[in-house]
């Protein structure tokens, strides 16, 4: 009997796990960090656990700590959320050899999606549109020289097990290929991976389109539509909408057949989605890689479709077989609320002193600080995520405009600013934009 | 003389230069990181490293002295 669930992650995801688990009459067990003592979703779950000190090694990512903290407080599954141990299949494997029950996709689908060589190979496979790329891993410079050239200039560089936009590049020659793969190769070992490089046919002017799917318990996918992330900075989204205004009815329906496809090659099972880069002009779309987790944007899916999408991940893992028909209605957008600068996006942690947010008809916030928090420079920068909805995109827009001026936030530096900048800006409100936004809107 | 401080609070990461090195502008000197970002810090002038305040692991705030390049 599934009664209890741990949630492995900390700030506003696990504070957002915690609020579906107790609604569903389950116990939370959260556990935290050092620097972590004080935040809301310390004190809003039923049971925490303090795992160590701030440095993510020893708190967050130690899969024997984590454990140990579901045996002490009789857990009986765990939630990952995403990031930390989100898509690591050893983790997985340890939770379920504990006897516990996983909320995620088989380990098997984790491990085989998390090496973005093999996704994209295995994603050609079962007739999924990919990109001209590398098929192999690339190891040295003189290889991923050959691969470009085959390939053609621009392209993008990556670490095969990387994420979240972490030691990716472009590269337009081989002067700026060199500086790319060094730096993809620096990530790779950073992040104790194997200095695996896949290089992609980089399309400019592209838009960032995902695909939400849900794996259901008797092995049926459905696609729970997209949301696009174009707005992003260093390759990490800033704000997501869905639906997303570049992509025609038409473009949508293969794209949504192509994600059922892409899951059902892997058995996939629970939340996950599908990341596409679309070309606009030619409405077209390719493979970008596969996330075997709850995005941190999933909250514009479930404000379009009225699905929990943490509910449904917690039925599907205890086996409970049911069907899911998709619908949905209205627009939705949502904005990352940053610990960051609003013009070079530098990180920028702090004490917080004022943190006010809005509320009122369509809009939702989940926010993982509270007024007398520290935001410490240990983790990322996210500290809350502004949702908003309305029955079309202009109302969704004239809701945020109206939320973001009504959220106050002092002590860390914030990117409210920019939330602001970019609700006012042409390019944006047109619904005509792509993922070079933002540094078009830093160029001027 | 120029001395070069830290923009926020991070981690020092990487010692990338050492004491006696000749820099240009625009070198890196060490890299911090903060938020899971790397962020390095340049030179601001052509010189010689004559002193570097940090090592790698230490913690710095806001404005703390990172470097000087003569």
């Amino acid at each position: 009997m599934l009664d209890s669930v741990l949630i492995a992650n900390r700030g506003e995801i696990a504070r957002r796990i915690i609020r579906t688990v107790r609604g569903m009459g389950l116990r939370a067990v959260a556990v935290h960090s050092e620097a972590d003592t004080d935040l809301p979703f310390v004190r809003e779950a039923d049971d925490a656990v303090l795992l160590g000190p701030a440095n993510p090694a020893q708190s967050y990512l130690d899969i024997d700590k984590v454990l140990q903290a579901a045996r002490t407080t009789g857990a009986r599954a765990v939630h990952p959320g995403y990031g930390f141990l989100a898509e690591n299949a050893a983790f997985a494997r340890a939770v379920i050899d504990a006897g516990l029950v996983w909320i995620g996709p088989d380990p098997e689908a984790v491990e085989r999606m998390g090496d973005k060589i093999n996704a994209r190979n295995l994603m050609e496979a079962a007739g999924v549109p990919v990109a001209a790329g590398t098929r192999e891993p690339v190891s040295d410079l003189a290889q991923a020289e050959r691969a470009a050239k085959e390939i053609g200039y621009p392209v993008m560089v990556k670490a095969s097990g990387g994420g979240g936009g972490i030691g990716m590049g472009v590269a337009r020659d081989d002067d700026s290929l060199a500086k790319a793969f060094e730096q993809a190769c620096r990530a790779a070992a950073r992040f104790g991976g194997e200095p695996a490089i896949l290089l992609e046919r980089y399309v400019e002017r592209a838009r960032h389109v995902e695909v939400q799917i849900l794996g259901l318990a008797d092995g049926r996918v459905v696609a729970l539509g997209e949301r696009d992330c174009s707005v992003q900075r260093r390759h990490q989204k800033v704000v997501e909408e869905s639906p997303s205004p570049g992509v025609t009815p038409e473009l949508r329906e293969r794209m949504l057949a192509a994600a059922v496809r892409a899951g059902e090659a892997v058995a996939y099972r629970g939340a996950g989605t599908v990341e596409c880069l679309v070309d606009a002009d030619a409405q077209d779309f390719v493979f970008l890689e596969m996330n075997t987790r709850l995005q941190v944007e999933h909250p514009v899916t479930e404000l379009v479709t009225g699905l929990d999408l943490v509910e449904h991940q917690i039925r599907i893992a205890a086996g409970e077989v049911y069907s899911v028909e998709p619908r949905s209605s209205g627009h939705a957008i949502e904005f990352r609320v940053y610990a960051e600068d609003p013009r070079r996006f530098l990180p920028g942690p702090g004490k917080i002193g004022v943190w006010e947010e809005p509320e009122g008809e369509g809009v939702r916030v989940d926010s993982g600080y509270t007024a007398g928090n520290t935001v410490t420079p240990f983790y990322d920068p996210l500290m809350a995520k502004l949702c908003v909805t309305g029955a079309t995109r202009e109302e969704a827009l004239e809701r945020g405009r109206e939320a973001v001026g009504a959220f106050r936030v002092e002590g860390p530096k914030h990117n409210l600013p920019f939330c602001a900048e970019l609700l006012d800006h042409p390019e944006f409100v047109s619904g005509d934009y792509d993922t070079g936004l933002v540094s078009r809107m830093r160029k001027s | 003389m120029a001395e070069v401080h830290a923009e926020m609070v991070a981690n020092v990461w990487k010692i990338v230069v050492s004491e006696g090195d000749v820099v240009d502008e625009g070198d890196t000197l060490v890299i911090l990181e903060s938020m899971k970002m790397e962020i390095p810090v340049l030179s601001e002038d052509p010189g010689t490293v004559t002193k570097i305040q940090v090592k790698e692991g230490d913690v710095v705030q806001e404005g703390d002295l990172i470097a000087v390049v003569e």
